[in-house]
């Protein structure tokens, strides 16, 4: 099967561009490549993962010691909303997306993406959203202050002009997001090499397909909910007014209706790649295929049911308080049949500890971690003491960091040699891997603890009692920030072709059909399609 | 695929459109999102015209990505298979516009379920209706606010009614000048065409009759509280989509006028055609709960 991209189309009119990529700018501006597509998304959400970090330092520098020192509380409260903002929607979901570009023609076989055009408009249109939204930093008044969820009344009474450019960054960020996913879904289902049935394809694509599903599913309801902002604040509307017969808490429903199936947009594409890398450096199959992609899609279900247990404290009947911490704990269910596979995948296994698998044993264990410290979240009960506090803080960082980011970063780990043709600087890797793990732990688990005593999240300032574990916080964060200027060198080494040629395999346990072409692969992969037996 | 042939998939080469349409989708954000403020602030700026630079600039991108794709299409480039894609992407795109009203039905649903009778002291809300609003009566159609802004509530019968059956119609000449084109019957195609653009003109003609009529004589606006908000907003999104319906029916015309079509390839008709379809059964859906009940 490896030589199938060198023995077909001779005659083709495009035979001569067939395994190089045209020069210049213009190559990255117009192209319908999707692997130059994935590249630039890669790029562009590592760029933002980097500019949203930053933020993250000003947070943590401000939150060093108690008291205001170094942002007035309204920058501070920009820096907490554009963090979030930028970390969900400008990094971890462009990131995923470049992966699936890279990534899922390679491995269902198929010539490309099915809509190659409408790829690269996807594409960029997201970075003039992020310059759009950091733009408006610098405005007179200030950028978006009211957190990454903008909750009425804080974004529609209580928010600035800026306002205006917030909303319209978003509908553009959520138009990027659906064109992905159509492309993403259509690619899938139509693009398919013979032989490639549903039930064969490796996990990342049908983890993808079920968050392309929910894509769909929940960007068009962020757009109405941003465009009912938009209208209670310009336009006189009274959706979040109760003096006009609206509600404030009808926002955080149609906020969080989007907002948790979200979450799962974040981690679904992980748990793809978890799956792929597992089974690869355990040399072993992966164990309960079909029950992996049962447990995706019950995930991808109960996701549009528990929307609200973000909302506990806002006073809803009692009916909607048990039904919504019951169906959130039964997420536990399908998430614990994933993690129990990837144990049992590696039980017995002949395991090696390359990058990827230890990126990848990393999420599994910190994923857990704040998969358990979601499930006590959900007791609604104790969430009122939780609510609001550092230890939700702790929660989703720990999902979103150990996890979702953790996850990315084993993907490049694992993939990177086959986009370049080279092995990566494995000792700046170690690094990179080593001063991220333990300062993630330092920055993030002392977060439970303040929050379990009660420091309140978002805000500036804290009391006395909570210096000495902030401090610990603040150093764990800056040395976090430091520890991913490791991982910008490695890539610039890399993208740059220096190191180790590698074959097509790059690793003896790797299955699937990414593996089978050359490394580098070449411009165009699967013009004919495999036949997958 | 060793024996059979295999349609080779259409890959398009480099295209300036997608970044062309990056850059006014850009200038139409920025432009709205300075024109909201100008608007609603009096200020002076260039919300305004950077808009509808980004508009005009998106209309020239339009007109060129579709006319790439015509000529290759008319040229035989596109196997069945990107056939399939095509379909299966317009779909999916229309399942995001269902998801799209579904975030406005939903706010419709929740007003009229909970805020508004919650307001009036239902469920354990007894408290709140005392201290804040006592004399609020809650009711729906919602005529007079907890603030006190009073409207009037929209009937279903006259224009409601006429728009419901126009649009119906609509629906069953679309679906018959599909049929006149798997016939390749052009007369019966252009006549049935004309027929549902024509009743998409009339529907939105009525449709802004009727907002005049709720501006002027009804006091019914977009600000006159929860009830205005979800009447205009619902119907205007729909009313918006109605308007681009209509557009694409009229190229899908002019496209017919000029040969283009096939009893077997015809996907942007076809997508068109589901299209109206799809903003039929919104108004349907729009005229139960927004008007009738």
């Amino acid at each position: 099967m490896s030589s199938i991209s060198d023995d077909v189309h001779s005659d083709n009119q495009h035979s001569d561009d067939h395994h190089h990529a045209p020069a210049g700018i213009k190559r990255w501006l117009f192209t319908t490549n999707h692997k130059d597509i994935g590249t630039l998304y890669l790029w562009f959400a590592f760029i933002m993962f980097l500019i949203g970090g930053a933020m993250a330092m000003v947070i943590r520098a401000e939150l060093f010691q108690p008291g205001l020192q170094i942002v007035d509380p309204n920058f501070f409260n920009q820096m907490t909303t554009v963090h979030g903002l930028i970390m969900v929607f400008g990094a971890v979901m462009p990131a995923f997306t470049g992966l699936a570009n890279w990534m899922v023609p390679m491995m269902i076989g198929a010539p490309d993406m099915a809509l190659p055009r409408m790829n690269n408009w996807s594409f960029w249109i997201l970075p003039f959203a992020f310059l759009i939204l950091l733009s408006s930093l610098f405005l007179e008044g200030g950028g978006p202050n009211f957190g990454w969820t903008f909750y009425a009344p804080l974004s529609t009474t209580y928010s600035n002009d800026s306002t205006g450019l917030f909303v319209f960054s978003v509908h553009i960020m959520g138009i990027s997001s659906i064109m992905g996913a159509i492309n993403v879904i259509v690619t899938i289902f139509n693009m398919r090499a013979p032989g490639m049935t549903l039930m064969k394809m490796p996990l990342f694509v049908w983890t993808w397909l079920i968050t392309a599903f929910l894509l769909i599913a929940v960007m068009p309801v962020l757009a109405g909910a941003v465009t009912m902002v938009l209208t209670d604040k310009f336009f006189g509307t009274s959706f979040f007014d109760a003096a006009g017969g609206g509600d404030p808490v009808m926002f955080q429903h149609i906020f969080w209706f989007f907002g948790h199936p979200e979450v799962y947009i974040m981690i679904l594409p992980a748990f793809g790649i978890i799956s792929q890398i597992v089974p690869t450096f355990s040399r072993k199959p992966l164990f309960g295929y079909a029950s992996m992609v049962y447990a995706t899609a019950s995930i991808a279900l109960l996701s549009f049911i528990v929307w609200a247990h973000h909302m506990f404290t806002t006073g809803m009947p009692l009916f909607g308080e048990l039904f919504f911490m019951i169906a959130t704990m039964l997420i536990s269910v399908p998430t614990g049949v994933k993690v129990f596979n990837w144990v049992a995948t590696m039980w017995r296994g002949s395991l090696s500890f390359e990058m990827p698998m230890m990126f990848a044993l990393a999420f599994i264990v910190l994923f857990t971690i704040g998969g358990f410290s979601g499930l006590m979240l959900a007791i609604t009960p104790v969430d009122f003491q939780y609510h609001d506090t550092y230890f939700v803080v702790a929660h989703f960082h720990y999902v979103l960091v150990t996890g979702a980011i953790f996850s990315i970063m084993a993907a490049v780990y694992y993939w990177l040699p086959k986009w370049t043709g080279k092995m990566y600087d494995i000792s700046l890797a170690k690094w990179h891997f080593w001063c991220s793990l333990i300062s993630v732990n330092v920055l993030f688990f002392p977060m439970h603890f303040v929050g379990l005593a009660g420091m309140p999240r978002r805000i500036p300032d804290y009391a006395l009692q909570f210096a000495d574990f902030n401090k610990w916080i603040s150093i764990g964060g800056f040395a976090f920030g430091l520890s991913q200027l490791i991982f910008l060198a490695l890539l610039i080494k890399a993208c740059r072709k220096q190191g180790e040629a590698v074959d097509a395999r790059v690793w003896d346990g790797a299955k699937g059909l990414e593996w089978e072409v050359p490394s580098p692969a070449p411009y165009h992969t699967f013009e004919t399609p495999p036949e997958v037996k | 695929m060793s024996e059979q042939e295999y349609e080779k998939y259409y890959v398009p080469d480099q295209s300036p459109w997608p970044f062309v349409g990056a850059v006014a989708l850009f200038l139409i954000a920025v432009g709205a999102g300075n024109f909201v403020v100008e608007v609603t602030k009096d200020k002076e700026g260039y919300g305004g015209v950077t808009l509808g630079v980004g508009v005009l600039i998106l209309l020239v991108m339009l007109f060129g990505w579709f006319k790439n794709q015509i000529d290759e299409s008319m040229s035989g480039l596109y196997s069945k298979q990107l056939d399939r894609s095509y379909r299966q992407g317009m779909s999916w795109f229309i399942f995001s516009e269902v998801m799209f009203f579904a975030a406005f039905f939903g706010a419709l649903f929740y007003a009229r379920v909970f805020s508004v009778p919650w307001l009036g002291g239902a469920s354990n809300n007894a408290m709140t209706a005392e201290v804040l609003w006592p004399s609020f009566e809650a009711i729906w159609p919602l005529v007079k606010t907890p603030g006190g802004t009073e409207t009037q509530a929209m009937g279903a019968a006259g224009l409601p009614l006429y728009n419901t059956i126009i649009l119906l119609i609509s629906s069953v000449t679309c679906h018959f000048a599909h049929v006149g084109l798997e016939q390749n019957n052009r007369k019966k195609l252009t006549l049935f065409l004309g027929a549902t653009i024509l009743l998409g003109i009339v529907f939105l003609t009525l449709q802004v009759e009727e907002y005049i009529h709720a501006y002027t004589e009804m006091g019914l606006t977009l600000d006159a509280g929860v009830y205005g908000n979800t009447f205009f907003m619902l119907t205007g999104f729909h009313g918006m989509h109605v308007t681009l319906g209509t557009l694409m029916l009229i190229i899908m015309f002019l496209r017919v006028l000029s040969g283009h079509f096939t009893s077997k390839n015809h996907f942007a008709f076809q997508a068109t055609s589901w299209y109206w379809h799809f903003v039929d059964v919104v108004w349907v859906c729009l005229f139960v709960f927004v008007y009738l009940i």
